[in-house]
């Protein structure tokens, strides 16, 4: 019982993502509005997030932006112990715009959908379709 | 279909913290992912690029050629948006009376059988169900509205020593034309910002990105070597990198204020920019 405890404690931010990343898997193949699918995709997307961002984190370790960056002294010793990954941030901050970017192409979609079919409930959508 | 996604959900779950166990522990100084690249990112970036922050410096100048792309994904997605949504003047049918109203006085004129108002600043056009905004809301949002463009201008050229960079600060700037869409009417977000200028800025941003890299190009280096501009902007190779960093990062910005503005005016009206939200 401890053994599974401290293995939960010290792994707690993947069991956070895989949860977030299966209430949106769930939304966008259970939910019948087209809407609430597209917001769990976006779920999703914040779960991947989450996932990068938490990888990137070290023990003890500050922001990767450089202290005493500039002056005289810019050009010190830097060791990569005290400041946390920079990558996975790189990878997220054009992740979160492109997020953004995904969102509004769906939402134009779901808008040429209600036009044409004056719903966005998928099975009276496919209704429709199959009646043509 | 609920039963089946929930199955499938739950196997994909338990499949996923099962491998979470051979995951390395929660920030642990010794994970793969900050051994092998990392730290020379973050022991070489200063000597390299000269600027502090490393995410900037890796964003635009290691990645450089990511983030060049991923601009153009913002950029298509705004075109895509115009394209779906955007319904021309043509297809439209023009409303036989059109309105117009006294910015003064307040007093609303109605035009009937198409007749045109020739444009004057002192008579604005508006929607047959125009609502006036609140005065409250409208002076707040025109007060906030100068500062919010000031901080997002702060946030792109401080991007060097502080959080912040092209993609943060175009955002800003898009959510404070947005915020005029939101307080005042879309009619008038559209006069400050036209549809024409805003698809303009959209390519300049991507072209001030693309140009740079072409440039270095030119200058016998590789695309997006931006040491290869030290002669054109006369400092030393290291500093070279650092200002192409900038001039690359304020094309994201621009292409990034443009789409935002450009998929909300789209969305928000349905392609017909007329009265918004």
């Amino acid at each position: 019982m401890t053994d599974l405890i401290s293995m939960v404690v010290a792994k707690y931010n993947y069991w956070i993502y895989i949860t977030l990343m299966m209430i949106g898997l769930y939304a966008m193949i259970a939910k019948n509005n087209l809407v609430k699918k597209i917001v769990g995709m976006n779920i999703f997307q914040t779960a991947i997030i989450l996932f990068y961002v938490s990888i990137g984190v070290k023990k003890g370790a500050t922001i990767p932006i450089l202290e005493h960056g500039h002056g005289p002294n810019a050009h010190h010793v830097v060791h990569a112990v005290d400041y946390i990954n920079p990558l996975p941030h790189v990878l997220m901050l054009t992740a979160i715009v492109v997020g953004v970017a995904t969102l509004g192409v769906a939402l134009a979609l779901a808008i040429r959908i209600y036009n044409n079919y004056n719903t966005l409930e998928e099975d009276e959508i496919l209704a429709q379709v199959r009646e043509k | 279909m609920k039963i089946i996604g929930l199955i499938i959900t739950v196997v994909t779950g338990a499949l996923l913290i099962y491998a979470a166990a051979d995951f390395p522990a929660w920030s642990d100084p010794a994970s793969p992912a900050s051994t092998y690249l990392s730290p020379h990112f973050i022991e070489k970036t200063m000597e390299e690029t000269s600027v502090p922050n490393i995410v900037t410096a890796v964003l635009a100048d290691y990645r450089g050629f990511d983030t060049m792309f991923e601009t153009t994904v913002i950029f298509s997605a705004g075109v895509v948006c115009f394209f779906l949504l955007r319904i021309s003047r043509r297809e439209e049918e023009e409303p036989e009376t059109r309105y117009y109203r006294h910015v003064l006085t307040g007093v609303t004129i109605q035009l009937k059988e198409g007749y045109k108002m020739p444009p004057s600043a002192d008579f604005e056009r508006i929607d047959a169900v125009w609502t006036p905004p609140d005065l409250i809301i409208k002076t707040g949002c025109r007060i906030l509205i100068p500062f919010v463009q000031l901080f997002a201008l702060y946030v792109i050229a401080h991007g060097h020593h502080s959080p912040g960079g092209g993609f943060q600060g175009g955002v800003i700037l898009g959510a404070s034309v947005i915020l005029l869409a939101i307080s005042h009417d879309l009619r008038t977000a559209v006069r400050r910002m036209s549809e024409k200028l805003i698809g303009i800025l959209c390519a300049v941003g991507v072209f001030i990105y693309a140009g740079t890299g072409a440039l270095c190009l030119l200058l016998k280096q590789n695309f997006l070597d931006y040491s290869a501009l030290a002669g054109v902007l006369h400092v030393d190779p290291i500093t070279a990198r650092s200002h192409g960093i900038l001039i690359v990062e304020i094309g994201v910005g621009i292409a990034v204020l443009a789409t935002m503005i450009w998929i909300y005016n789209n969305i928000s009206s349905a392609g017909r920019y007329r009265q918004g939200l």
